[in-house]
């Protein structure tokens, strides 16, 4: 199977999936969790800010949210290309 | 009813629920021993999990790290719930696809190599072995605290429990076992924080509470935090502080760190299907994240606790008398752990008072010579008690105090038994029957299996009885040695076509640099006077040993490439098993050909 061309077009959109997830992954915690918190210094959160917010909280949530969406992504990729088990 | 009374009945009712179930779902066959007969839903599959994963570490330490740090310790939520979108997009559900029991025999399957194996193996071994003897130090505390005896007899008795449960229930044992720990360690968690919040700010949601007012003066809690310490020479709370570039990568280590470790990767092995490995990550990390999108809300309030105890009329009032620290009850958790030798005080100026400031600041070294301070007199507060002392000083009935006791021991038993089972697994699975007697009967491996574990036990306990003095810094270097090692290997393995030769390079480069790096920094084998650097001022700019495992994993899919451009590519059979991981389909026969 291994030269098949669905393999290989769902291997890229998977891919491309798991690149897409990992870029919002390192946004929202190196990201506005750290080297962005400055920018976001202007936008108040509860006594603090944005970027504090996202360290303790917003990066966490961010990260469920991310894993739920690839499982559902995935699980439908399985069977648009009929890769999936029986 | 007795403090003492409630503690021993809150912990025994739980231990007597673990080991029952223990004993309900004692394994029959190896693979029911090592992967429950892979019958475990995701959801059951995520519970266990984030028990087996939130430590001492995560339970009893890392609030009181935060507390008294403020913003610059937020690597820790973002470290180690982070390594969880790693696993559940990198690994577990090709390692499931895989379907064979451990994660050393997928690097050797996957590199063609017994020396990738044995590599394997030992990384896993070490990593897990270093954070065992963390935990079993802790199951000595906790234990010792709450059951009131020494150390010693604490950490003898843990030992006898994991043994029990561990030894007799393998994996089936320990993962409903596992779901009863995660049920005790969350209530124990949430519910004194969630009495705290209201107390504060009102809100029954810590996480909400963290970023609401502050009830008595109306202020939003964080601003009146940092006003409140600041006034006391302390650091802003909610400022950043630390070096920047060692902050990422000390993120950065304990997100590929907690995405390296074998115990949590085994996990992903014992879920119906391919499908499920992908929703079990998500699982687990929802039963995570109640712990530690509270945590933060838990040091916050504590601090703020805290510091309104030890300054009753506020910060630019009296500080708290000595006498009303030994007559008022709200006061008596200070005098119950200051026999634990965990937090002390002194009227060092002797009038009468307990000034608490920090006293490293100047402006404050201005203030105390005008009012005849003599230095901060709350001279010790161990950051460790902070969790398990909460509920005493918030001034919560004692059934939440059993309750937290309970929730600790928990939290620490459930990984020590884990990380037990993964090494009886490397041990018996990996090195006996797939190095040195393939021949070997079932039964001879279930045995060698309990054998391992006893004796993993065994050294465990011995370990944390005489404690190299590495207790904080163990858990730092399993994550740093998982991080530099086993993560690439098995990235690579699925996602490129790196050759044997390249992954056993990369593997062996990233572990011996990071060694090298953290024994310079620690002591040679945490051997104390021996090393060159230390954290304050490291070996390479800001970078402290603590971080070094991201470096490590760089070194090591750096080698990794270079070694395998450079030698023959992977043979026709393995560019086939790469395909085959990539694809879900045909993931039960493959499980069921072993």
């Amino acid at each position: 199977m291994s030269e098949n061309s669905s393999d290989n077009a769902y291997w890229s959109a998977n891919l491309r999936l798991i690149l897409g997830s990992l870029i919002i992954w390192a946004i929202v915690s190196f990201g506005f969790g750290i080297l962005l918190r400055p920018m976001l210094s202007g936008i108040a959160v509860g006594g603090s800010d944005l970027g504090f917010w996202f360290a303790q909280q917003g990066s966490i949530l961010v990260f469920l949210g991310l894993i739920f969406f690839y499982a559902w992504r995935m699980n439908k990729l399985d069977a648009e290309f009929g890769v999936g088990e029986e | 009813m007795d403090q003492f009374v409630v503690n021993l009945l809150f912990v025994g009712a739980s231990f007597a629920l673990y080991i029952g179930i223990a004993i309900w779902a004692r394994a029959g066959s190896t693979s029911e021993f090592y992967a429950a007969g892979r019958g475990v839903h995701p959801v059951t599959n995520g519970m266990a999990t984030a028990a087996d994963w939130m430590s001492a570490a995560s339970f009893i330490s890392m609030a009181g790290l935060i507390a008294f740090t403020g913003y610059d310790n937020s690597s820790f939520l973002m470290g180690w719930t982070g390594g969880y979108v790693l696993l559940a997009l990198l690994l577990a559900p090709y390692l499931r696809k895989f379907g064979k029991y451990t994660v050393s025999e997928f690097i050797g399957d996957r590199f063609y190599s017994p020396t990738a194996r044995m590599v394997a193996v030992i990384c896993l071994i070490v990593a897990s072995t270093t954070y065992v003897i963390g935990q079993m130090t802790g199951v000595g505390v906790a234990f010792g605290r709450f059951l009131e005896v020494s150390n010693t007899t604490g950490l003898l008795i843990g030992a006898c429990v994991v043994f029990a449960y561990a030894v007799f229930g393998g994996m089936k044992g320990v993962t409903y076992t596992q779901v009863a720990q995660y049920c005790v360690l969350i209530l124990a968690y949430t519910i004194p924080a969630i009495f705290i919040s209201l107390q504060l700010t009102g809100n029954p949601i810590p996480a909400l509470g963290l970023f609401g007012d502050h009830a008595a003066s109306g202020e939003p809690l964080l601003a009146k935090l940092d006003q409140i310490i600041t006034e006391l020479g302390f650091a802003e709370y909610t400022a950043h502080h630390a070096d920047t570039l060692n902050m990422v990568l000390f993120t950065l280590s304990l997100m590929i760190g907690t995405a390296g470790l074998p115990h949590v990767i085994m996990r992903f092995f014992t879920v119906p299907k391919v499908a499920d490995a992908r929703w079990s990550a998500g699982w687990t990390l929802v039963f995570i994240a109640l712990l530690y999108l509270t945590a933060p809300a838990v040091g916050a309030m504590a601090r703020m606790n805290i510091t309104e105890l030890m300054w009753p009329e506020g910060t630019s009032g009296q500080a708290v008398s000595v006498e009303q620290i030994e007559s008022d009850p709200a006061y008596d958790w200070m005098a119950t752990w200051q026999k634990t030798g965990l937090l002390g005080w002194e009227d060092k100026n002797g009038d009468g008072r307990i000034q608490y400031y920090n006293d490293a600041s100047e402006e404050m070294q201005a203030k105390a010579t005008e009012e005849g301070w003599e230095g901060n007199e709350l001279t010790n507060f161990n950051r460790d008690i902070l969790v398990l002392a909460n509920p005493e000083i918030a001034n919560l009935p004692s059934w939440v105090i059993g309750l937290v006791a309970a929730g600790g021991l928990a939290a620490a038993l459930s990984t020590a038994a884990g990380l037990l089972l993964a090494i009886s697994s490397a041990v018996s699975h990996d090195l006996i029957k797939g190095q040195f007697n393939p021949n070997i009967s079932e039964k001879g491996e279930l045995l060698s299996a309990r054998v391992a574990m006893a004796v993993a036990i065994a050294v465990a306990t011995y370990l944390g009885l005489n404690p190299p003095g590495f207790a904080a810094q163990t858990v730092a270097l399993a994550f740093g040695l998982a991080a530099a090692s086993i993560f690439p290997a098995l990235m690579m393995g699925i996602f490129t076509k790196v050759n044997n030769k390249g992954a056993v390079a990369g593997m062996l480069a990233g572990l011996i640099v990071t060694l090298i790096y953290i024994f310079l920094h620690k002591g040679w084998f945490f051997i104390p006077d021996t090393n060159t650097f230390s954290d304050a001022d490291p070996l390479l700019g800001t970078i402290k040993s603590t971080s070094f495992g991201a470096i490590g994993a760089m070194i090591n899919f750096a080698v990794a490439f270079i070694v395998s451009k450079a030698s023959a590519p992977i043979p026709q059979e393995i560019e086939e098993l790469v395909e085959s991981v990539r694809v879900p389909r045909g993931a039960g026969s493959a499980a069921a050909d072993h």
